[in-house]
């Protein structure tokens, strides 16, 4: 049960080959057996979760049912969930339970989906290894020794260590994407405002954006039929039509142009991760696509574009955090700037502490002009860059990362090095636009992941593109114990 | 020397929508502490802005009001500075794209002459919550029901000149924003509060002196106050030949003084920059008609159309045109009474008089307008003499009902019954022959005079009611 997709489960379900109940607890139980050596959940709703299924069963009975009644899933610790705590896995809000469900918490719950927990991540999302969580770092299924990527990293890993069929994440500068790619699942960043904002922590808001994750391309159109939408309370989300992305899953890829960037083909590409890439685009080409090259001739500028951006954005984000109303507060302040001071030193760990400082310099009276204005004039170059593209061709591919996930503790010192893990994502943030990981292979037993972009709100294409991809490879139905013998 | 003062106000003004500006929370006055502060008010984690539109649709009402500029594609910025007071570590405000562009206005002065004031801009922003010290034992209290409230910053060019101009720009900026009905007005409930901004220079100098900002000044009369204190304060340095330091002050009423709160070298770097959760708000040509259309008569239009219409004064119609609801009243007393002329004396005279000793706006006047046109009507139709009126009026006032019935209950209707006033006449010229042989022997002239005398002794018999036209017609008859 515990290896199906979610496809396969709602069908175990509607064929009555299980109840929601007894998937639910048998997953539950693993979380229980096996989650100690991943770390993968912060917080198991095992009651919540019991009633959920509980209901969902009945609804299954009535034939009152939806397509995700009664389906497992994790929610990664950014989204607010009503009654149980939501923590960004930070000190700062380890006591925080909200009185509020998350936009798409809420609409998952009524799509009758069964919420086991909450996953672990980067701190308040900030980070490209999940080891900035103040609970700890989680462990990639594929190699206890190997960071699961960040910052869905707890999402990542549940899925891959077959502890949840599906989660969701957001994804700042690649936080989707890259752990699905270092955990050989399968991950989609919908297009800016396609899903509502409401309720998720906000790290940077002009670039945040909630999505799923689960083991196919298919299960993540099932989950974002339920997730996209636009919401009155959150003002950037789209005021669209939100299509069924199942529709057009199985559509013949004769025609479909893909670009491939040469600048993400270049030097920093490891060679074996550049050959599974190349193989997984001839198999698209097989079926019918054509490989175009194109280029993003502002690349170069997408690290610090992004650096400038989303830490800025984060700097003010999270001045609400000041131990006056909820979250960590220092013992016994002696005054206001005591209050602050320590609540916030004690309350955040580095890397949040970093980027809060790297934005409250680059918004600072005098150097305004010279980074984020400039930062913002780069932001529209790199968009102009793919608009471009997209006049010659349908989607981008490329790889996720530059090589498969690295080794726990090898990049904590050295920031630069690991913000490059998300040269290849991170422009997607920035123009706003879809894109997905997944699995198209394995390095020295570890994933690869093939990253596709698409044009704004054309998520059913790349859903189409994946998903006749994994009909036809049998990448993301790998899991780690097939591989590396490990106890799943 | 002879110093110029240079003054320029930043009005924020509380808009009057039912909601908060970016969130579904009541704006009423006076709830209960933390009643009125949801989710996002509170800042809670994930929570997002949603703009009120109705604080737009105010904004540019206010804008055509001032013929300013409107902005077609104005933007919402975060100001970023801690205070507990301030949930999200920022205010939503707007800074390099306002909504409300250049403008200006007509101030009139008491000396009857008018100045035009320059506005630079006007933008939107939220309000903060409040902090309370007092009731808390060396803590402090947050109440943020009015965090989220949608002010309105309007900010003048330094062109005002003195205390006088100040207040008359502020009480012009008052009935404007009253008559367009997007803000109470209620100073004593904060929802106009301003910031003054004071220099001065050698008269003639066209540089700008060092300045000071009052901050948070919230009645006419303290700004004046302050403002002056200010002039003589500043006076006093630059004559002994000192300097002005640019600081923030606060003025304090109860010592009517000013006082140095910071100064601006160790002021905040607020760190602009475009609010991400928003949109910015874009306009097109059609919904800017639509408000303009829909515009009220605005004061200055009203006192004009008051000049021509009713050929009053201009100070009268601007007296009359300050405030809608008095000139509303206004115009229904003078239309039901048919006499606009009578009508606007009476407002000004009585009316306004009353509710000044009594402290009543216009809203609480306990005489309706069509009570105060049936008492002018019976003037005009000799029912009642003016004196009589007044009489009348003061048993209206503390709500003996009507005119009609007043009159009635009192008898005090007008005696034009010829026979009864022969009567007397005749008792009267009876009773004071000294007078009648004194007025026999006048001249013309002289005899104009003394007749008032046996007029004042039969309305005196009448106990006023008698009709004055009829007795003057039957002395001169009788007197001979």
């Amino acid at each position: 049960m515990h290896k199906q997709t979610v496809a396969q489960l709602m069908r175990g379900l509607r064929d009555k080959q299980f109840s929601s109940q007894e998937l639910t607890s048998s997953l539950l139980q693993r979380i229980e057996q096996l989650d100690g050596q991943y770390n993968s959940f912060l917080t198991v709703s095992k009651d919540q979760a019991l009633a959920m299924a509980k209901a969902a069963d009945a609804q299954l009975a009535s034939g009152n049912a939806g397509p995700l009644t009664g389906i497992p899933i994790a929610h990664k610790d950014v989204f607010c969930t009503q009654g149980v705590r939501t923590s960004c896995a930070s000190r700062m809000l380890d006591n925080f339970i909200p009185p509020y469900d998350a936009t798409v918490v809420r609409q998952l719950n009524e799509a009758g989906t069964v919420m086991l927990g909450k996953t672990n991540m980067d701190e308040f999302a900030m980070g490209s290894s999940n080891e900035s969580s103040y609970y700890g770092a989680v462990s990639n299924p594929w190699g206890s020794t190997l960071v699961p990527g960040g910052s869905s990293g707890g999402s990542a890993a549940a899925i891959a260590a077959g502890l949840t069929p599906a989660a969701t994440g957001t994804d700042t500068g690649g936080s989707i994407r890259q752990p699905a790619a270092f955990c050989g699942i399968t991950g989609l960043k919908p297009t800016y405002g396609r899903v509502s904002r409401l309720g998720m922590v906000a790290y940077a808001s002009s670039l945040d954006q909630a999505g799923p994750m689960a083991r196919s391309a298919e299960d993540c159109a099932l989950l974002l039929n339920a997730m996209a939408g636009h919401d009155p309370l959150d003002s950037t989300s789209a005021a669209r039509a939100v299509p069924d992305y199942c529709a057009d899953l199985n559509r013949p890829l004769e025609g479909l142009r893909i670009g491939l960037p040469k600048e993400y083909f270049g030097d920093g590409l490891d060679s074996t991760t550049a050959a599974c890439i190349e193989s997984a685009l001839k198999e698209l080409e097989q079926q019918g696509a054509t490989l175009v090259e194109v280029s993003l001739a502002h690349a170069n500028l997408t690290i610090p574009t992004y650096y400038i951006v989303a830490p800025a954005e984060a700097s003010t984000n999270l001045s609400r955090f000041d131990g006056v109303r909820y979250g960590h507060r220092c013992d016994a302040p002696s005054d206001l700037d005591d209050l602050y001071t320590r609540s916030r030193e004690e309350g955040f760990g580095d890397e949040v502490k970093l980027r809060i400082l790297v934005g409250t310099y680059a918004l600072s009276a005098g150097y305004y002009e010279a980074y984020y204005r400039k930062a913002q004039q780069a932001r529209r170059l790199i968009k102009d860059d793919f608009m471009n593209s997209f006049q010659q061709v349908d989607i981008i591919a490329g790889p996720t990362t530059p090589g498969p996930a690295f080794a726990l503790g090898s990049k904590n010192n050295d920031p630069v090095s690991m913000y490059l893990e998300d040269i290849y994502t991170l422009a997607v943030n920035l123009a706003g636009l879809p894109a997905m990981s997944l699995p198209a292979g394995l390095v020295e037993g570890k994933p690869v992941g093939l990253q596709l972009i698409g044009q704004h709100f054309d998520e059913s294409r790349l859903l189409n593109v994946a998903h006749r991809f994994q009909q036809a490879t049998n990448w993301h139905n790998l899991t780690p114990d097939s591989i590396t013998g490990a106890d799943l | 020397m002879q110093w110029e003062t240079v003054i320029g106000l930043e009005v924020h003004l509380q808009l009057a929508t039912k909601s908060k500006i970016f969130s579904g929370s009541a704006t009423t006055f006076g709830a209960e502490a933390n009643t009125q502060a949801s989710a996002v008010d509170l800042a809670m984690p994930g929570m997002l802005p949603v703009l009120n539109e109705q604080a737009v649709r105010y904004a540019v009402m206010f804008g055509l009001g001032i013929g300013a500029k409107i902005g077609r594609r104005s933007v919402f910025d975060r100001k970023n500075y801690f205070y507990p007071d301030l949930p999200k570590g920022y205010q939503i405000s707007q800074f390099s794209d306002p909504i409300v562009g250049e403008g200006s206005f007509e101030i009139q002065l008491e000396d009857g002459s008018s100045r035009t004031i320059g506005i630079t801009r006007a933008h939107l922003e939220e309000d903060a919550g409040k902090s309370l010290h007092e009731d808390f034992h060396d803590q402090t209290g947050i109440d943020l029901n009015r965090a989220g409230t949608p002010l309105l910053e309007i900010v003048s060019e330094p062109d005002i000149r003195s205390a006088e101009e100040a207040v008359a720009y502020l009480k012009a900026l008052h009935s404007l924003v009253t008559y367009l009905e997007i803000s109470d007005g209620n100073m004593a409930e904060g929802s106009m509060r301003c910031d003054i901004n004071i220099s001065l220079r050698p008269a003639g100098s066209t540089t700008l002196g060092t300045r000071a900002e009052i901050k948070n000044v919230n009645s006419f009369r303290f700004v004046e106050k302050a403002i002056q204190y200010e002039i003589e304060r500043q006076s006093d340095i630059l004559e002994d030949g000192g300097q002005i330091v640019q600081e923030t002050r606060l003025y304090d009423a109860d010592r009517n003084e000013t006082r140095s709160m910071r100064s601006k070298e160790v002021a905040n770097d607020y760190r602009y920059f475009p609010e991400p959760d928003l949109l910015p708000i874009v306009l097109d040509e059609d919904y800017i008609e639509a408000l303009r259309e829909a515009l009220p008569e605005l004061p200055r239009e009203k006192r004009e159309r008051f000049i021509t219409q009713y050929e009053l004064s201009p100070y009268d119609a601007g007296v009359l045109s300050a405030h809608r609801a008095l000139a509303d009243y206004f115009e229904t007393t003078a239309s039901k009474a048919g006499d606009a002329k009578i009508a606007a004396n009476w407002v000004q005279g009585e009316l306004l008089g009353r509710l000044n000793r009594d402290e009543l706006e216009i809203s609480d006047c306990p005489v309706p307008a069509e009570n105060l046109a049936q008492l002018i009507q019976r003037i005009l139709d000799n029912s009642i003499s003016g004196k009589i009126a007044k009489q009348v009026f003061d048993a209206m006032w503390s709500g003996e009902g009507d005119a009609d019935s007043i009159i009635e209950a009192r008898g005090l209707k007008q005696v034009s019954d010829s026979g009864a006033l022969e009567a007397m006449v005749d008792s009267v010229i009876a009773d004071n022959q000294a007078q009648v042989e004194q007025y026999l022997a006048a001249d013309e002239n002289k005899r104009k005079k003394l007749v008032g005398f046996f007029v004042g002794q039969v309305m005196k018999l009448s106990k006023g009611q008698a009709n004055p036209q009829m007795v003057n017609q039957l002395l001169a008859k009788k007197l001979v």
